[in-house]
């Protein structure tokens, strides 16, 4: 396979490519992000985002629980990114930190409003979605693999859709 | 300690360490933080069947996959060690609302009435997880992110496309919640 291709493929349809150097993709040196996944599993399961009922109130202006934690996110994302650029922040080993700019497309509506009628039939997005299933409610393993058939549904047809 | 920990987090407590993810995903490793693109490497590796969407190197991003495998170690961990004796404090108005429909159950972070697997053959199922669930997967990558991706990582680096998606999720929600599904609910 064309290298260059394969990079120009992967940017369709993706807030950010996020490919790592070759030296790196084994599973060892990869193990940093599993440690960061853990502790973002335990966050989503102790505040109880991974509800079902938490994302009923959300959708039904019913608690302001969950507008307090994805506005608290976002706030604290703004002010590090702004650090990060202002300061030139670099990784731990050096390496200067790219975010790439998102250009609009048609995608991002029709996409969204698709996705935010799954978000609250589900109760939840592709995160919680993992942790749903580590807590013990196996049924949501139906809902992984439909959302898993619904992205490949959406890459076979995807140069039928508009964007 | 311990017992506080087990007590449900606030959502200032959840919204920072969620927050905090962006930073630290970007200083351990130049990463973006996104969670849907997971779904998209799963099928690179194992179902490409041939489609340009997913002829890429997927393996070039198994840090990805390793992230969300550690969300879902992560929620076996809380669940099994931090769990919440208590049952959980739903909204009176939301418990009213979700009563009309026979949703009582509250001895679970989720509705033992809807997510059952024996529900999992019945029209109740298909609704909930087989057509909940391909609406997630298709939607977020037609619309290039999720939650995550866009509405936590492309608000916060200032991007118009990521608020329009989030708009757009909040809508499609809105509409899914209170349209939607009362008229599901009267049917199932």
């Amino acid at each position: 396979m064309e290298n260059k291709e394969s990079i120009e493929v992967r940017h369709q349809d993706a807030m950010c490519t996020n490919e790592s150097k070759q030296s790196e993709i084994g599973v060892f040196s990869n193990i940093k992000y599993l440690i960061v996944g853990i502790a973002f599993g335990i966050v989503f399961v102790k505040a109880e985002i991974i509800s079902w009922f938490r994302i009923q109130e959300m959708f039904r202006l019913q608690s302001f629980f969950m507008y307090g934690v994805i506005g608290t996110a976002i706030i604290v994302g703004m002010l590090s990114i702004w650090l990060i650029k202002r300061f030139n922040i670099k990784t731990i080993s050096g390496e200067k930190i790219t975010i790439e700019n998102k250009t609009f497309n048609k995608g991002q509506v029709y996409g969204g409003l698709i996705f935010g009628i799954g978000w609250a039939i589900t109760g939840a997005c592709p995160g919680p979605l993992f942790a749903q299933i580590g807590s013990g409610f196996l049924a949501v393993g139906v809902t992984f693999i439909s959302a898993i058939a619904g992205t490949w549904v959406y890459g076979y047809f995807r140069d039928k859709l508009p964007h | 300690m311990l017992e506080l920990i087990k007590q449900p987090w606030h959502w200032a407590v959840a919204g920072l360490l969620i927050g905090l993810t962006v930073p630290t995903l970007l200083l351990i490793g130049n990463k973006k933080f996104g969670v849907s693109s997971s779904l998209r490497h799963i099928c690179a590796m194992c179902i490409p069947a041939k489609i340009p969407f997913f002829k890429y190197e997927w393996k070039k991003e198994i840090w990805n996959l390793l992230f969300v495998l550690g969300v879902f170690i992560g929620a076996i961990i809380a669940t099994t060690f931090l769990s919440n004796p208590n049952t959980i404090v739903v909204a009176e108005s939301t418990k009213a609302s979700l009563a009309q429909y026979g949703i009582t159950d509250y001895s679970q972070i989720m509705p033992a009435q809807i997510f059952n697997i024996e529900n999992i053959l019945t029209l109740k199922g298909f609704f909930f997880f087989v057509f909940g669930g391909f609406l997630v997967g298709f939607g977020t990558r037609y619309a290039g992110g999720c939650t995550s991706g866009h509405s936590i990582m492309g608000i916060s680096n200032l991007q118009i496309p990521s608020l329009i998606a989030t708009c757009c999720f909040m809508a499609g929600g809105f509409f899914s919640a209170n349209v939607l599904m009362p008229l599901i609910f009267k049917l199932l």
